[in-house]
This record gives structure tokens, C-alpha cells and sequence, in this order.
């Protein structure tokens, strides 16, 4: 399976099972999305499980708050992630504290789907990463597969969990993986292992990272897309580099991350969102407070600018094997 | 400077910002209400197409005359005592109020939010709905509470953030969570749960449920984007909801023409929404009741949903932290032309015979007496700034369903901070 089949593989294998789950949002239900991740779930679930909404993602989210508290297991899609800010309000003030300031007596067991990333000459409002807008709300789980197989995994233990959880969707990486060299044709994930996704329900546990590939000369964290790119520029490069794949923001799996910079005693940090209080900043805090006396040089991240993300200087932009490599030499010299 | 054109032959542009009739010294005016007399109204079949509510947006849905008696086809024909038991959850919802006010000005907790003239809202709509219908409250329907017997102890521990509190010390006073009584958690953030309450809608629907949900949120509310969304997706998904708007004229400073109700009425907005819309009066228990019976049904028989405007007039102070002496004339109250709501509801008993001045100054002593017993029991368990309630550590728990690494951390963390300062 390619990405989208596997997050609509695990939507269906969610609906199946449980009685309570809905899927709703802008062009979902009879078109089955833009990106077709729900593509066929109407015709097999009918109307009132799986909907389309008005233009209106304060009302989505909102609803679906409701839904919640009455007992349904709601998945709700915001079609790019640079839209779900009308929706804020209701994630910030209300999905993510339900929970707290009712003392448990209402939950909101809502996954919010929203792809998300550049990388597609989305310009400035089909690009956006707003990850560490979400990781700073307590309450919100922040999910972000980078395959088929942890995509599907993971959105069925969303599903299934009982707090609010954000999933992000990397869309450059829903056909294939990406190198990060926009020259160069993409591989389709048929020849990814990662692309053997069991048609049944199978969960990969949120808040555990992934170490895709171990080594000891440098540690680099990464999810989504970036994933893909750092690999590429390890691989070409032929670096010992161990790189995780962090999976879940929120909670954090620090422990697998402190570990390994303990053992390689260097890190670097890439996210494809603005460095600037990105998620980065959090990640490279942690790691300075946690593996301290076994850092052999600086803690560095390679990121997007400070700036909206732009349309024709895309490349110039984006986190690339170029800068990717120029901060492995950096971080190796010392 | 701009660098706009000049166009001398044009007048320049004005904006309008609006202007209350009567601001502080000066005599309260409301020339601008129209009162139409009781029983003028018409009652539609539940099943009217939502296109024909037109003059009953812009109207005023009244059963008590101004003599007490109940007039039209309106009347729900209530018994006596379920009149009276009314009567005395708005007494008794005034009597909370009038305790639990002085409560916070003797410093025994932060803040508190009263209701006055507003009882009949709440309190009768309870009664039309049925008690396992799911109510999502703006803070200022304590009555519905109140009205579906909630224990008066457990409100006050909320109050107080006492030992006794539920919620933990949490929450700021009044923003109850009652699921037990079908009253959903209250958020500080305005109009959120009123597109949350059409949810909760569509979802008894998806489920074949008979259950209906009801919102409420004041008429300033309104201007926020949620309430538009409320009533798009209540009327997209013809949605089993009641979404009431109480307008009690002012949100905090703000006089109901900057929420835009300078031109129209706010049940007006469900003509351009396509939703059943009725214009009622909020101090006329028995319209309020009628109304609200008339939209459940409505509701419960697949008809969609119904926008109520409550017109009614917040008689006391926004809250705790408000003083309308700097804004608002000071005789608007009296002056209100659709009175008391309780005074109403007891003169109308009077009226028909049932009921008399010794008995209601009786019923005033009673609420008094249950609300001073509820106090000083809930005082037994203690008062917010007498030290702490709740364990700690308990501020860590329930952010999320299993507590996770980084907030045990955090809550080790504390409790060491505590132990080595001597705490």
C-alpha cells in the first residue's frame, strides 16, 4: 500500500470494528477526499458514518467535540493543515482540556486527519507545518507517520485512544518516499519494505519512537518527510549516523533519543517547519538537559526559515540533502 | 495621512458605532421595545417549514398578560403545582444567587456570576425538556441545575474549590460539570458549546436516539464565529438541537447593538440560517416554557431545529468583577418593560387562585433556610485561600486518560522542589 491506502485501510478497519467511529469533513464522503484517503468508506458505511461538512473547520472540530462527549469515536479531516486554524479555539480551549476541567466526567476521543508539509510547490497556504503550534497545548497528542505501514498503525491507535490527537499527514510522502533531491524521479513505495501494510487491524503504539537506522557517529531526529531526506544524505554520504524517527511529538519518547545521544554524543535535529520555537527548540532543550556531559559539539537543527513558506523559491527553502550535509560536516569537525 | 483620493462632489464616509439609549445620570429608555400584548402570537404546527417563521422572529411570543392571566395559543396549560414547583426553582435559584454573591464579597471564594431576572430561562426550560435531554450551558443558567435537582452542596463545593469539589479545584467558580444531571461541562471560551451541542445532536441522530441536546449562550455571544457554524451545521444535518439565545440586553458594557441587534432581533438570524426561529419572553415563564416544549418536539420528531431569542434583561451586575453603574443607567432595570420574571410567575398563581402572598413570603423563607443549610455544610469543607483542598499533585492528573512520562516527571519534580524548601 501507498500512504493514502494505508490511512484509508486503517479507517476502515476502525469502522468496522467499532460502531462509534465517523469520518467527516470537506469532500470526504461521496468524492472520498482530495487525496482519496477516504475514498470508497461512504459507499461502504453509508451517509451518516462517513460525511461531507460545510466549509467550516471551527464547525468540524467543534461538532466533533460534541460528538465525543456523547460517545462517538469521531475522525474528523481539516483538508491542509494550514486550514485547521479557524478550528484552534475548539482544539485548544476546548478538546484538549475537556478531559481536565470536567474531572473526567467528558472526553473528546477525536483524531484529527490533516496532511500536511511542502515539498509540492504548495505555495504559502499548502505547506505549512504547524506542529509546535499543537505540542504546546497540553492535552493534544501530536502524531506523524513517515510510512504505510507506521501510518496505518497509527492512526488506529489514535482512533482507539481516548484523548484528542492531532495526525499529521507528510503529503509530499503519501505516493513515495522522498529524497529531497526534486531532480530526481520518486521511487513509488511498492519498493519501500515499509509499503507491506497487513490488511487487517494491527497498532503501532503512540509515544515510541522508531531508530530506522542505527549508528554511533552522530544522532539525527527527524519525522515525516524529513525522515526520507535525512536517510538519503546518511546513506549517499555513507555517515554513521543513527536516525530516529520520532513518530509521536507528543507524548515525547525522550528516552530512546537520550540514549542514543549518550551513545553517539552528537545530534542533529531537522523539521521541515520555521526554526523559531519549532518543535526543534523543545527537542534540542531536552537533549541538552538530559546528555549534557556527553555532548561532543552543539546541539544543531536544520530547519524551514523564519519566513512563509514560499512558492517558487521552494528548494531554496525547504531543509534539503544540501543543508543537511553542510550540518553533518559541522557538527562532525569538533 | 491617508493618501486617498478627494472626490468633492461625494460626502465623506461615516462610520456608525453604536451608542446605548441611556448611558449613567441619565433616564433609562426603552422606546426602541415593542411590547405586543399577550396572545397575540401564533402558534405554528411543529412541523412548519422554517420559511414561516418570519414574523414569529420579529415578534414577541407572550402568555402572561399584565393582569396574571394566560392568554392565547400559547398557553401550555400547566398544572398548579407544576406551576408552583417552578415557582420555587426560580426562588430558590434567586436565593443561591443572593448567598452565593455575598459569599464572594466576604472573600470565600474568587468569583461568582448571578442570574436575577433571567430565573425563568433557565428554570422553565428544564421543566419543558426532558431530564435526560443534554443542556450545553453558557455560566449563566445555574437554573437548569437547580431546576433538575442538583444538590445545592455540590454547586457551592464548586464554589468554593473545597475538598468536596468535584472538579478538583480546577475550574473558576460556577463553570459546573454536572453529567449526571445532562448539564455539560462550561468553558470560559464563549459560543464554543454551541456548535459542541449540535454535535452532541447529530450524534443521538447517527444513533437513533431519542434524546435532544439544547444550547445557550447570551446574545453577545452570537458575534462569535461558532455560532454561525452552530446554526449552518445544525440546519445542513437537520440537527435534533434547540439553540437559545439570551438576550438580556448588555454583554458586560456592551449594549446588544454591538452583537447587531441594532436592525434586526437575533431570531431573526435563523431566517437567512433556515432554522425554525421564535422571538419569546424571557420574564414570561409559561412563553418560555411553551416555547422551549414547542422546539423539543420539533426536535424529537425529526422537524430539525429550532432558534429561540429569549428577550429579557440582565438586572444585576455581569459578575463578581462588574459595576453597570459606569455604563448603564441605573433606573433600566425598573424600567424594563417585561418585569420580573418571578413576580410574574406568582402573580399569574394568584390570579388563578392558587396561590398567596403568605405562602410565597413562606416559600422565600424556606429557599433562604435550604440555601443557608446547603452553605454551611458545604463550608465544612472548607473555602478557596484556606490552604489547599486537593493533594497536589492531582493538578497533574487528567490532562490526559493514562499520565504521561513528562508530566510525572514534572510532578516528581514538584514534590521535590516541596521537600527541600520544607513544604
Amino acid at each position: 500500500m501507498n500512504m493514502i491506502q494505508a490511512i484509508n485501510s486503517a479507517m476502515d478497519v476502525m469502522m468496522e470494528r467499532d460502531p462509534n467511529v465517523v469520518v467527516m469533513g470537506e469532500d470526504v464522503g461521496f468524492f472520498g477526499g482530495v487525496f482519496r484517503a477516504t475514498a470508497g468508506l461512504q459507499a461502504k458505511y453509508g451517509k451518516t458514518r462517513v460525511f461531507d461538512t460545510p466549509i467550516n473547520e471551527c464547525g468540524i472540530i467543534g461538532v466533533a467535540v460534541g460528538m465525543g462527549a456523547y460517545g462517538l469515536r469521531p475522525v474528523p479531516e481539516i483538508q491542509f493543515a494550514d486550514y485547521i486554524y479557524p478550528g484552534m479555539d475548539q482544539l485548544i480551549s476546548e478538546a484538549a482540556r475537556l478531559r481536565y476541567r470536567s474531572a473526567g466526567e467528558f472526553t473528546a476521543p477525536i483524531t484529527v486527519r490533516s496532511p500536511f508539509g511542502g515539498g509540492i510547490f504548495g505555495g504559502q497556504t499548502h505547506s505549512q507545518s504547524p506542529e509546535a503550534i499543537f505540542t504546546h497545548v497540553a492535552g493534544l497528542k501530536t502524531v506523524i507517520p513517515s510510512t504505510p505501514y507506521d501510518a496505518k498503525g497509527l492512526l488506529i491507535a489514535a482512533i482507539e485512544d481516548n484523548d484528542p490527537v492531532i495526525f499529521f499527514e507528510p503529503k509530499r510522502i503519501y505516493n513515495g518516499p522522498f529524497s529531497g533531491h526534486y531532480d530526481r524521479p520518486v521511487q513509488p513505495w511498492s519498493k519501500h519494505p515499509a509499503s507491506e501494510v497487513p490488511a487487517g487491524h494491527y497498532r503501532v503504539e503512540l509515544g515510541k519512537a522508531k531508530i530506522v537506522r542505527p549508528g554511533a557517529g552522530l544522532t539525527i531526529l527527524a519525522y515525516g518527510t524529513m525522515v526520507h531526506v535525512a536517510l538519503s544524505v546518511v546513506e549517499e554520504q555513507g555517515i554513521d549516523a543513527e536516525v530516529i524517527d520520532l513518530r509521536t511529538l507528543l507524548p515525547l519518547d525522550i528516552d530512546t533519543v537520550a540514549a542514543s545521544v549518550e551513545k553517539t554524543g552528537r545530534c542533529l535535529i531537522v523539521h521541515e517547519a520555521t526554526r523559531t520555537s519549532g518543535f526543534g527548540a523543545e527537542l534540542s532543550a531536552q537533549v541538552q538537559e538530559r546528555c549534557f556531559y556527553a555532548l561532543e559539539a552543539p546541539v544543531e537543527r536544520v530547519t524551514g526559515f523564519d519566513t512563509p513558506y514560499p512558492h517558487s523559491l521552494e528548494w531554496a527553502y525547504f531543509p534539503g540533502p544540501v543543508r543537511i550535509r553542510e550540518a553533518i560536516k559541522k557538527i562532525m569537525k569538533d | 495621512m491617508s493618501d486617498a483620493t478627494s472626490r468633492p462632489n461625494l460626502p465623506p464616509l461615516r462610520l456608525h458605532v453604536p451608542e446605548p439609549p441611556a448611558r449613567p445620570g441619565e433616564e433609562a429608555n426603552f422606546d426602541h421595545v415593542t411590547v405586543p400584548p399577550a396572545g397575540e402570537a401564533r402558534r405554528p404546527a411543529a412541523d412548519a417549514a422554517p420559511a414561516d417563521f418570519r414574523d414569529l422572529a420579529y415578534g414577541l411570543v407572550r402568555v402572561l398578560d399584565d393582569d396574571g392571566r394566560a392568554v392565547g395559543p400559547w398557553d401550555p396549560r400547566l398544572s398548579p403545582d407544576r406551576l408552583r414547583t417552578m415557582l420555587r426553582h426560580m426562588a430558590l435559584t434567586r436565593a443561591f444567587d443572593e448567598r452565593m454573591f455575598r459569599a464572594q464579597r466576604q472573600g470565600k471564594t474568587s468569583f461568582y456570576m448571578k442570574c436575577t431576572g433571567e430565573e425563568a430561562i433557565a428554570v422553565a426550560q428544564a421543566h419543558a425538556l426532558a431530564p435526560d435531554d443534554m443542556c450545553f450551558p453558557s455560566y449563566r443558567q445555574q437554573g437548569l441545575l437547580i431546576a433538575r435537582g442538583c444538590p445545592l452542596v455540590d454547586m457551592m463545593n464548586q464554589i468554593y474549590s473545597n475538598s468536596g469539589d468535584k472538579l478538583m479545584g480546577r475550574q473558576l467558580p460556577i463553570m459546573y460539570s454536572e453529567k449526571r444531571f445532562g448539564f455539560f461541562s462550561i468553558s470560559g471560551n464563549l459560543a464554543t458549546q454551541v456548535p459542541q451541542a449540535v454535535g452532541w445532536a447529530m450524534a443521538s441522530a447517527i444513533k437513533g436516539d431519542t434524546r435532544i441536546a439544547a444550547a445557550w449562550c447570551g446574545e453577545g455571544s452570537t458575534a462569535e464565529g461558532d455560532f454561525h457554524s452552530a446554526c449552518t451545521f445544525s440546519a445542513v444535518y437537520q440537527a435534533p438541537v434547540i439553540l437559545n439565545v439570551v438576550n438580556n440586553q448588555w454583554a458586560i458594557s456592551s449594549f446588544s447593538g454591538f452583537a447587531g441587534g441594532e436592525a434586526t432581533t437575533f431570531a431573526a438570524r435563523a431566517v437567512g440560517h433556515g432554522i425554525a426561529g421564535l422571538r419569546v419572553d424571557g420574564n414570561d415563564a409559561l412563553a418560555v416554557y411553551a416555547a422551549t416544549e414547542w422546539a423539543a418536539e420539533r426536535a424529537r420528531t425529526n422537524q430539525g431545529p429550532t432558534l429561540i431569542e429569549f428577550f429579557t434583561y440582565r438586572a444585576e451586575a455581569h459578575s463578581t468583577s462588574d459595576d453597570p453603574s459606569g455604563y448603564r443607567s441605573a433606573n433600566e432595570g425598573a424600567a424594563w418593560p417585561l418585569g420580573d420574571p418571578i413576580a410574574r410567575l406568582k402573580q399569574h398563581l394568584i390570579t388563578t387562585g392558587e396561590w398567596d402572598e403568605e405562602r410565597h413570603a413562606a416559600m422565600d423563607r424556606d429557599c433562604a433556610e435550604e440555601v443557608k443549610a446547603a452553605q454551611k455544610q458545604a463550608e465544612t469543607n472548607g473555602i478557596l485561600g484556606h490552604g489547599m483542598h486537593q493533594p497536589f499533585d492531582t493538578m497533574f492528573e487528567g490532562v490526559f486518560e493514562n499520565t504521561p512520562a513528562h508530566l510525572l516527571e514534572q510532578a516528581r519534580q514538584m514534590r521535590d522542589e516541596r521537600e527541600a524548601a520544607g513544604i
